[in-house]
């Protein structure tokens, strides 16, 4: 089954059937666990848990705060990368290293720093309060602190992509008369659509299912602020181990579908 | 031609002006996020710690439920950083130095975990070690105590971060190629021998990089190791837990105070990670 | 022992809770609120029975919702004592797990329950929505903090008592149901457990009342803040009994049930029942209770056993999928 590149290096059979054993106690033989436990539901049964309209209204909140978060991210994440890469400023060093503070901060420190700025009595929660907006307790709240704990993907993503453009080509591209507009669009957009597409649904997929950060500001209100992960530690906590694995498999299904599809279209741009 | 020159020199002078206001534009939101994203919140885990001055923040952070919990985040990572990390090595060893038939599937499996939310990697362990689990009966006859205890803590802890060292190591090793240590076997190298002299030196950094965020990802998780805890304080709080116990205990400041601990934990990580980037480039 | 020996023996014991460990240890698990009594009485305990000649003994806690511990007992957590929010919780310790037997609230006096308590209203200084009893929770500018009943007993409670006031006042149970469907409607933010309804309530400032366990509302007063908030007790609300139990499966295991039953009957000793009302729950003893009775208001209480026979048909009636709690959530 094997064809190494060399035949010469040595450790093949050891490390391919380490790497298969370790991933298929620790990973596999576990998740195969909760699909084998949803298969002792039948359809209908499975239906009737996904569909009802509790977990529906997780599913689309879950989805629609984390696909909002990595938009956010898409944007901001792209701004920053740039002045990063592109620009010398002052400080520029310490926000470099502090841009991945959101993946080496602790989820739950996170959504209490969060909650205790954006909550009504919080800093930040006044001000937005006196301008008639609440934040923490809503899907507004469960955005930003999506939006903070995936910050860095993107960012992360598109620098050494944007660090491998030369500035030559740009340049080159406004002297033959292109604008700053045409220049984006058709010689920089292209470069950076892939990275962008990987950070933007690494994000995503991480902002589905996160779940630390977003207990203590979301209000956990069931149809409004309830989000799936959640909702799985509900059913759980009721003793419904059918129900916590139906959403499991639901929400990992979902989750598939969606970063395939991100996976097409990723190869879709490459190709043309 | 002069007139050329010229007008191209006042269409670039045009540009730099445009380009210095986007500059400017760009540096000043960067600040802005920055300052808003990532300085606040910092601040206002600090500010929160020192509410009542530093004397409270001591007697919080040395609390002997909070040392123990400190421990067993330290003892958890300890366990579950070194088994990512060697499998994180032995991932990246096959998957870039051979080609075969289902690698990419592979590389697929090892990603996994990054997109199955910790809520779901604390109830597969539940599922399959519970006492109402697929073996819990027979561990339960034969008295091994995996979910809350020690080792469903490091279990989950593992399960979420299983790609990151090979995360790390993939990409690098793909682009260093293979011909160095073909060279080392030439020359009579054994393969252990051509591992820790080619090898290991060569991808050292990135390991390193890889290695400090697993222990990030593993220091901080909260969701997955809060379904297979038991929240018994003292013994089976990891340190994200401790802060949202004390939380609810209208604790504030301690909770603070703890989170502020983490908070300088991960300060810490990001300074080694910096230093091994900067080493890595 | 070579290191070998000794690294081996080590992990080993990781994994093995094995039967010869020195001193004894008692694992409590229990229900949010009653974290700084059980500190306390956990002391106590352990001085009474050293007193009686026994070794010290090792008392460990585990506070949650009282549900989710519920289920962490059934997974396997290995408590040799449960004291948990209400017996419907207790009753599936029997029924999933067979960890416990089914007559297990007869073992204790009172039904299991050597303490109880209520659910009573805590709103801001000066109490500026006039709030007086329930008919004032479902006005619609009245913004009314309650945990969610499918994870946290207390709120379970918070339901039934403004049922059982609905359906006094307005007579039928589908003039009840809509009260409670209104009194939903005023609720901003459900937390999973009674602590994280408080925490919303008092720190976060959200909310005009918030429906707490008597306790935990007296221990709100107490704190940091406390000067800011008020209690209200309405005109009827609901006897709260929140049981304990010996977990037989596991005692028998540790061998610890001598210590596990030393453990809850001292919750019946005087020092137990007054260290109960210290932690402001109401003590079962009369005579105790007459030395407290300053601390804790008259109500009028009905009980769960008399008015909606028992939790063996108020949980899955209310609380289970399918149940009046999802019907008015899905009405919303």
């Amino acid at each position: 089954m094997s064809r190494s590149i060399s035949p010469v290096i040595p450790g093949f059979g050891l490390t391919l059937g380490y790497t298969l054993v370790y991933l298929s106690l620790l990973v596999l033989i576990p998740l195969g666990a909760m699909f084998v436990h949803a298969a002792q539901l039948s359809w209908a049964e499975f239906w009737s848990i996904v569909s009802a309209p509790r977990v529906q209204a997780a599913l689309k909140l879950s989805f629609a705060t984390a696909f909002a978060a990595a938009a956010i991210n898409g944007i901001i994440g792209t701004l920053l990368a740039w002045a990063l890469v592109r620009y010398t400023f002052p400080g520029r060093k310490v926000i470099e290293a502090m841009i991945d503070l959101p993946f080496a901060l602790p989820t739950a420190v996170a959504g209490i720093a969060l909650t205790a700025l954006y909550a009504p009595s919080g800093m930040l929660g006044q001000l937005a309060a006196s301008w008639g907006v609440k934040i923490a307790y809503t899907p507004i709240g469960i955005t930003l602190a999506l939006t903070f704990v995936t910050l860095p993907f993107v960012v992360r993503t598109l620098q050494p992509v944007l660090a491998d453009i030369p500035r030559e080509v740009e340049e080159a591209a406004a002297c033959l008369g292109a604008k700053p507009l045409q220049v984006f669009r058709h010689v920089l957009l292209p470069a950076m659509l892939p990275a962008w597409l990987t950070g933007f649904s690494l994000a995503f997929a991480r902002g589905v299912g996160e779940y630390g950060s977003v207990i203590f500001i979301a209000g956990n209100m069931p149809m409004k602020t309830e989000i799936l992960p959640l909702l799985i530690m509900v059913k759980l906590d009721q003793y419904d181990y059918h129900g916590a694995t139906a959403i499991g498999v639901l929400m990992l299904l979902v989750s598939f579908i969606l970063l395939l599809l991100i996976n097409l279209l990723q190869r879709q741009i490459a190709k043309s | 031609m002069s007139s050329i020159t010229l007008a191209a020199g006042a269409a670039s002078n045009a540009k730099r002006r445009g380009n210095a206001i986007g500059r400017r534009v760009l540096i000043v939101s960067a600040w802005l996020v920055f300052a808003l994203f990532l300085l606040l919140p910092l601040l206002i885990v600090v500010s929160e710690a020192l509410k009542h001055g530093i004397g409270t923040f001591l007697a919080s952070v040395f609390e002997a439920d909070a040392v123990a919990a400190l421990q067993l985040t330290l003892l958890a990572v300890g366990i579950s950083v070194p088994l990512n990390l060697i499998f994180g090595v032995a991932a990246a060893w096959c998957v870039s130095k051979y080609s075969f038939r289902g690698k990419s599937i592979l590389v697929t499996l090892i990603d996994l975990p990054f997109s199955v939310s910790p809520v779901i990697a604390g109830l597969i362990y539940v599922l399959l070690f519970g006492a109402q689990g697929f073996i819990g009966p027979w561990l339960r006859a034969h008295d091994i105590q995996i979910i809350f205890a020690l080792p469903g803590i490091v279990l989950a802890t593992v399960f979420v971060t299983v790609p990151f060292v090979a995360r790390e190591l993939i990409p690098l090793m793909q682009g260093q190629g293979t011909q160095e240590e073909e060279a080392a076997r030439l020359l009579g190298a054994n393969g252990w021998q051509m591992f820790w002299h080619v090898t290991l030196p060569n991808i050292k950094w990135g390991l390193i990089y890889g290695v400090v965020l697993c222990t990030a990802r593993a220091m901080g998780e909260f969701g997955a190791v809060s379904v297979v805890s038991g929240h018994i304080r003292g013994y089976t709080n990891t340190l994200p837990l401790h802060v949202e116990i004390l939380y609810n205990e209208y604790n504030h400041v301690a909770a603070f105070s703890v989170a502020s601990l983490l908070l300088l934990l991960a300060l810490v990580i990001l300074l080694v990670k910096q230093w091994s980037e900067s080493r890595l480039k | 022992m070579s290191i070998r020996h000794f690294a081996f023996a080590s992990l080993a014991s990781l994994f093995i809770a094995g039967p010869v460990a020195a001193a004894q240890t008692l694992l409590n698990v229990s229900y949010d609120p009653t974290r700084e009594f059980y500190s306390e009485f956990n002391v106590a305990f352990n001085k009474h029975w050293q007193v009686q000649g026994n070794e010290p003994v090792t008392i460990q806690q585990s506070h949650g919702g009282s549900g989710k511990q519920a289920r962490a007992v059934i997974d396997g957590l290995r408590a040799d004592v449960v004291t948990l929010a209400l017996a419907g919780d207790v009753d599936e310790l029997y029924k999933l797990g067979k960890l416990i037997p089914e007559n297990w609230q007869q073992r204790l006096p009172q039904s299991s329950t050597p303490y109880t308590s209520t659910i009573v209203f805590l709103v801001r200084k000066g109490n500026p929505h006039g709030i007086k009893d329930w008919d004032d929770l479902v006005k619609p500018d009245v913004a009314v903090i309650t945990p969610n009943p499918k994870t946290s007993g207390g709120a379970r409670w918070n339901f039934l008592a403004a049922w059982a006031y609905a359906k006094q006042h307005y007579g039928s149970d589908t003039q009840a149901q809509a009260f409670v469907e209104k009194l939903y409607k005023n609720v901003p933010v459900l937390d999973t457990g009674a602590r994280g309804s408080t925490i919303t309530f008092v720190n976060n400032q959200i909310g005009d009342v918030l429906l707490a366990w008597e306790n935990e509302a007296f221990l709100a007063l107490k704190e940091e803040g406390g000067e800011n908030f008020e209690i209200v007790a309405p005109s009827l609300s609901i006897l709260a009994e929140p049981p304990v139990a010996v977990v037989d499966e596991n005692v028998d295991k540790k061998g610890t049930r001598k210590v596990a039953e030393a453990y809850l009957n001292y919750l019946y000793s005087d020092e137990g029942q007054r260290l109960a009302a210290k932690h402001f729950y109401r003590p079962r003893n009369q005579a105790i209770a007459a030395e407290f009775s300053t601390q804790f208001p008259a109500l009028k209480l009905v009980t769960v056993d008399k008015d909606f026979n028992g939790w063996k048909t108020a949980q899955p009636k209310f609380f289970n999928d399918g149940g009046v709690f999802d019907q008015i959530y899905q009405a919303h």
